[in-house]
């Protein structure tokens, strides 16, 4: 798979760590009444969809960013890659 | 039809034409007692022990596909129970000696073939944990034996001990463990649950489960709705997909695992290597092919096939582990879809809906837990409690804090 990199252009899978799903960006808040259900679902649930899945890569071998890529679990083709802290910045998160 | 010598020779006079299908295809009925949606092995196998144990009453097997046409055929074959931890050791020994006895149990030929597994290791601490791993085999009933260098030379001479990084110093052993023909093991329990009066119905796709006040009460299905009192789930590798029609979200990510076989060569490879260290292992098929692999991929996907990074990554832990093998021509390579749990443990359990049943989670090591599965999931169904090996397998394990963690890796499936 070739992930073409919004900084550094085409660069190849191997370069990349997987994380798992993009939801992980979205910590539970620890102070809650509902924590420990909370990060129970964070931590262990998954949706694993087959088909478009949104999910975090690390490209540990280049400029060691965290990058949301969307991708098609039934074909690998890559649908789109934006870095993950555009991503958690629309979707709320201070940093 | 009773397989033996005789029925052989008494067929070649006629020139094999009195061979019959080993199961029948019927038509769906409206109700059962139980269904099993997933005609892999371990549906297989959990359909033959229900109806065995509990004659008398209706089961059905599901296939969406064909029969045995997922994992069962695309697993590398190996069956052993070098386990460490207590959730899981006690349920991988009771399938090794169910694999022991299965071909005289199943009169079916599945080639078990017990030529043991070798697990090398190559520092001083690896030797002490492949000790504690060895006795905690033995406590269970298991058989162990840690090799030292001297004795795996005399056993496997091919071997790189002198290799750089990772010089080899030693294996622990499990002589009872070895290789099974997976194909045969899926067409055995088939036979055997048909036998049984279990209906195997393929090309029928669970697409709904009827569910209302709590309670599962049957399956839509391409080829319509079938009712039943208890349905049981076995698709590992496309569990979540089939669980989301119920809608449960599962402690599983799917992920690939790659499989690869050589040309046949010459009797090389005494029985199982695996070199950890290196992400390799290998055995020889009764072909004469080396059947070998790896790591997983690493990425969610249903897609059955892996991409090349892993291919070579593989094929340079074999050549350094074996540098004999460098000349050997790769003739096929394959993909399968499995189910990453977040603890690399199975789960055999109910649901919170009422009549609905999972078996999944199995890993890139569910081939060698067939049998075991298959009798522990017969018994969750038959008698709503887990059966004493499987006790360990619940979904609450997760959220209770009793992971059965044999890596130590923590919720990280591509890790396990």
């Amino acid at each position: 798979m070739i992930i073409v990199h919004p900084l550094l252009g085409p660069r190849d899978a191997q370069e990349f760590t997987y994380l798992g799903d993009a939801s992980l960006i979205h910590r539970p808040d620890p102070k809650a009444d509902d924590a420990a259900e909370n990060f129970y679902e964070y931590l262990y649930q998954r949706d694993n969809l087959a088909g478009e899945h949104r999910e975090l890569w690390f490209h540990e071998q280049g400029d060691r960013s965290w990058l949301v890529i969307k991708r098609n679990t039934l074909t690998h083709d890559i649908l789109s890659v934006e870095l993950a802290s555009d991503v958690a910045r629309r979707e709320g998160r201070s940093k | 039809m009773r397989h033996s010598a005789f029925q052989i020779f008494k067929q070649a006079l006629r020139g094999h034409a009195g061979w019959k299908p080993i199961w029948r295809s019927p038509d769906p009925k409206p109700h059962y007692d139980y269904i099993i949606v997933g005609g892999g092995g371990h549906g297989l196998a959990t359909a033959y022990y229900l109806a065995k144990k509990y004659q008398g009453v209706n089961i059905a097997v599901l296939e969406k596909n064909w029969l045995g046409c997922g994992n069962v055929a695309r697993n590398t074959t190996i069956i052993r129970s070098n386990y460490l931890l207590d959730g899981n050791e006690p349920f991988y020994e009771h399938s090794m000696k169910l694999w022991e006895g299965l071909e005289q149990e199943l009169n079916y030929n599945a080639m078990i073939s017990q030529r043991g597994i070798i697990n090398l290791f190559h520092t001083d601490p690896q030797r002490d944990a492949s000790v504690r791993r060895g006795n905690a085999m033995c406590l269970n009933g298991a058989d162990a034996v840690l090799l030292s260098q001297e004795e795996l030379r005399k056993k496997c001479p091919f071997l790189n001990f002198d290799n750089a990084r990772f010089p080899i110093l030693g294996g622990l052993w499990q002589p009872r463990a070895g290789t099974a023909r997976h194909d045969a093991v899926a067409w055995g329990y088939a036979r055997g649950a048909d036998q049984h009066g279990v209906d195997i119905i393929q090309n029928c796709e669970v697409t709904g489960f009827l569910i209302s006040g709590g309670i599962c009460t049957g399956v839509e299905t391409t080829r319509g709705q079938i009712r039943a009192k208890k349905i049981g789930v076995a698709v590992a590798g496309s569990s979540s997909r089939v669980m989301a029609k119920a809608g449960m979200r599962l402690p599983i990510e799917s992920h690939v695992l790659q499989a690869f076989v050589s040309e046949g060569l010459k009797p090389i490879i005494p029985g199982v290597i695996t070199f950890g260290a290196g992400h390799f292992y290998v055995s020889q098929s009764n072909k004469g092919g080396l059947v070998f692999g790896g790591d997983i991929d690493g990425y969610n996907t249903y897609a059955q096939r892996g991409n090349l990074p892993v291919v070579e990554d593989v094929c340079e832990g074999g050549v350094a582990l074996m540098p004999m093998i460098g000349r050997a021509r790769l003739l096929r390579m394959w993909g399968g879809c499995v189910d990453m749990s977040m603890d690399g443990s199975p789960i055999i359990d109910k649901t919170h809906i009422e009549g609905l049943y999972f078996n999944g989670g199995w890993c890139y090591g569910g081939f060698k837990a067939t049998p075991a599965s298959g009798v522990a999931f017969a018994h969750l169904l038959a008698t709503n409690t887990p059966h004493g090996t499987a006790k360990a397998y619940r979904f609450d394990r997760f959220s209770r804090g009793f992971l059965i963690d044999e890596k130590g890796v923590g919720a990280q499936p591509n890790l396990h």
